[in-house]
């Protein structure tokens, strides 16, 4: 499945990349062989395969999945802006924005 | 609404859903703590990290849909949406998105139009679909005024609260349908104990999708106003944008489609963002949370467990207790005040009385103190129990304002309160007798108009006798009495 220049750069833009023209280039080849290769998967006949159930509610006997209403420790703030590029007054700190 | 223009809306509200931690991680869902300190690795998106789903935040969901008339989907799915903002640490939101938790509701609610004082021009009971509530996480906040101002700050105490994200039909003509509609969600989610409600502290949210047109034409191009946090502020945000839509038409222009936000200070919306920049938000299915399944037995066990609902307990009350669809609803206002009103029916034995002292005393006291009728001094039972000492004639109606004034400022029961004030009721016909031979001693004057044929001093005669009784003596008998004593 060929992939076009604009779907690299739109792919690109939506995932705050920023590529060259070049880039642009390579990466719609190089993406397609992907995606061909991925493609291949649809050729199982996966009809009658159910998904992984997530029983987490009712008279399901597992609740693997799910977990009671109860407060655990956090990280604390410390701990949580330790690896931060730029933490500031208690908080992450970031290129500035506007609106919500 | 503009003669010749018609309005349509749609709201999507989020419902935080009440919950002690968060929906996929055990950090706590309280607010107002130091920020950033309620995370872990899974609400800071740190690789690795696996979301494991909060079985309060989904019964609570549950609840929530059901009282709002939708039906559980036994499988939905969750999914990604993904999009960049500092507050969204993973780079996506786990919300659901073509397998929703739930859908086809309608909610059956009075609403009216308001005059320009604000007040109910007339109920009318409609209807209004609800298309879909999902289960979702929320993001994280950002802070634009503390530390250094050339920089946003984020905090992720919020990330990962679990929501409730209700979307209803572009049923709504009206700013205050929409208003009616909101008031009602938030009433019937806080009487079920699905979400706190409390839209100042944003756990409820509202988004409205407004457009207008000519009545009859398809639908116009729609704005999406976000995160409105009043019932006021829905109202005002949509009639202003209804006339902003309408004026920038009749002037010509075009409506853009675009998102914009309301400014409370100044009245109005703003553009937020265009819809050149509008979000692909590329959802797919969840790979860390299967699909989720609920079982038709739990979601019959919810049912069973909802209390009465708002809008089913206000026309139970309108039958059972002869009240205005309009009086009904403001004594099921809030489940408090309703529950309130039952106990002093219960106990006075008359529902009529009941809702009178309900409607003035309770509620004018409680709207001075501003104060949840839970936090009153006074108790039901008591105010029952005076009602039933001025049906058996022990207090006069007068004295009663006394007892309840007393009761409102320092709680007790009414028996103690007016034994120890000596309020109780002079019936004994003799001794009202002796204060009726008094005030007319010492009112010649007016004996004299009265026989000379002005029968209207009669209500003074009845008046100063009941004011040197003190208030105590029964109306019925002095008004007996000085008929008779005056001939």
């Amino acid at each position: 499945m060929p992939i076009s220049k604009e779907e690299v750069t739109k792919i690109a833009t939506l995932s705050n990349l920023a590529l060259t023209a070049e880039e642009t280039g390579s990466f719609s080849v190089q993406l397609a062989a992907i995606v061909e290769y991925i493609d291949q998967l649809s050729e199982v006949d996966i009809s009658n395969v159910q998904p992984w159930k997530h029983r987490s509610a009712g008279e399901a006997p597992t609740s693997y999945a799910s977990r009671e209403d109860r407060v655990e420790p956090s990280l604390g703030t410390g701990i949580a802006l330790a690896n931060a590029p730029d933490p500031d007054a208690g908080h992450f700190a970031v290129p500035k924005v506007i609106g919500g | 609404m503009k003669e010749g223009w018609e309005a349509v809306i749609g709201l999507e509200v989020h419902a935080q859903l009440s919950t002690e931690s968060k929906i996929f991680c055990a950090c706590s869902t309280q607010v107002g703590e130091e920020p950033n300190s309620n995370t872990c690795p899974v609400c800071l998106g740190l690789p690795g990290a696996l979301p494991v789903l909060n079985r309060q935040a989904l019964e609570c969901a549950g609840k929530a849909a059901l009282a709002i008339g939708l039906r559980i989907n036994t499988e939905s799915i969750f999914a990604r949406k993904n999009y960049f903002y500092p507050d969204l640490p993973k780079g996506y939101q786990i919300s659901q998105y073509d397998k929703p938790f739930s859908e086809h509701g309608t909610v059956e609610i009075l609403s009216a139009e308001r005059d320009e004082g604000g007040r109910p021009i007339e109920w009318k009971l409609k209807r209004f679909g609800i298309t879909r509530a999902h289960i979702e996480e929320d993001a994280g906040k950002s802070v634009h005024d503390i530390g250094d101002p050339g920089k946003s700050h984020v905090n992720l105490n919020r990330a990962g609260t679990p929501l409730l994200e209700i979307v209803s039909e572009p049923d709504f003509r009206t700013s205050w349908e929409a208003y009616d509609y909101v008031a009602y969600l938030r009433r019937t989610l806080q009487d079920i104990g699905a979400c706190d409600g409390n839209m100042e502290e944003g756990n409820l949210r509202c988004d409205a999708n407004v457009s207008v047109r000519r009545p009859g034409e398809p639908f116009g191009t729609r704005t999406e106003t976000k995160n409105i946090n009043s019932l006021r502020f829905i109202q005002k945000a949509i009639d202003y944008e209804i006339a902003r839509q309408i004026h920038v038409l009749e002037s010509g222009g075009k409506i853009e489609q675009e998102t914009r936000l309301w400014n409370e200070k100044e009245n109005r919306t703003y553009t937020m963002r265009s819809k050149e920049d509008a979000h692909d938000y590329r959802y797919f299915p969840e790979p860390d949370l299967p699909p989720l399944e609920v079982s038709a037995a739990w979601i019959e066990g919810l049912q069973n467990s909802l209390p009465e609902l708002p809008e089913t307990r206000r026309q139970r009350f309108v039958k059972e207790y002869e009240l205005s669809p309009e009086d009904a609803l403001t004594l099921t206002a809030s489940r408090a005040i309703a529950d309130f009103y039952e106990t002093v029916i219960e106990t006075s034995g008359n529902h009529k009385a009941a809702a009178n002292w309900m409607l003035s005393e309770v509620l004018r006291e409680l709207k001075n103190a501003d104060d949840d009728i839970n936090a009153s001094k006074l108790a039901a039972e008591n105010l029952g129990a005076m009602i039933r000492l001025i049906d058996n004639n022990t207090i006069s109606g007068k004295i009663a304002k006394d007892v309840f004034a007393e009761m409102w400022a320092n709680g007790g029961d009414p028996d103690t309160i007016i034994n120890e004030k000596g309020w109780v009721q002079i019936t004994d016909l003799a001794a009202i007798e002796k204060i009726v031979d008094e005030v007319i001693a010492n009112n010649p004057k007016q004996v004299e108009s009265y026989k000379a044929g002005r029968v209207q001093l009669m209500g003074f005669f009845v008046g100063q006798t009941l004011k040197a009784s003190g208030g105590k003596a029964n109306p019925q008998a002095v008004n007996d009495i000085v008929k008779t004593k005056l001939g």
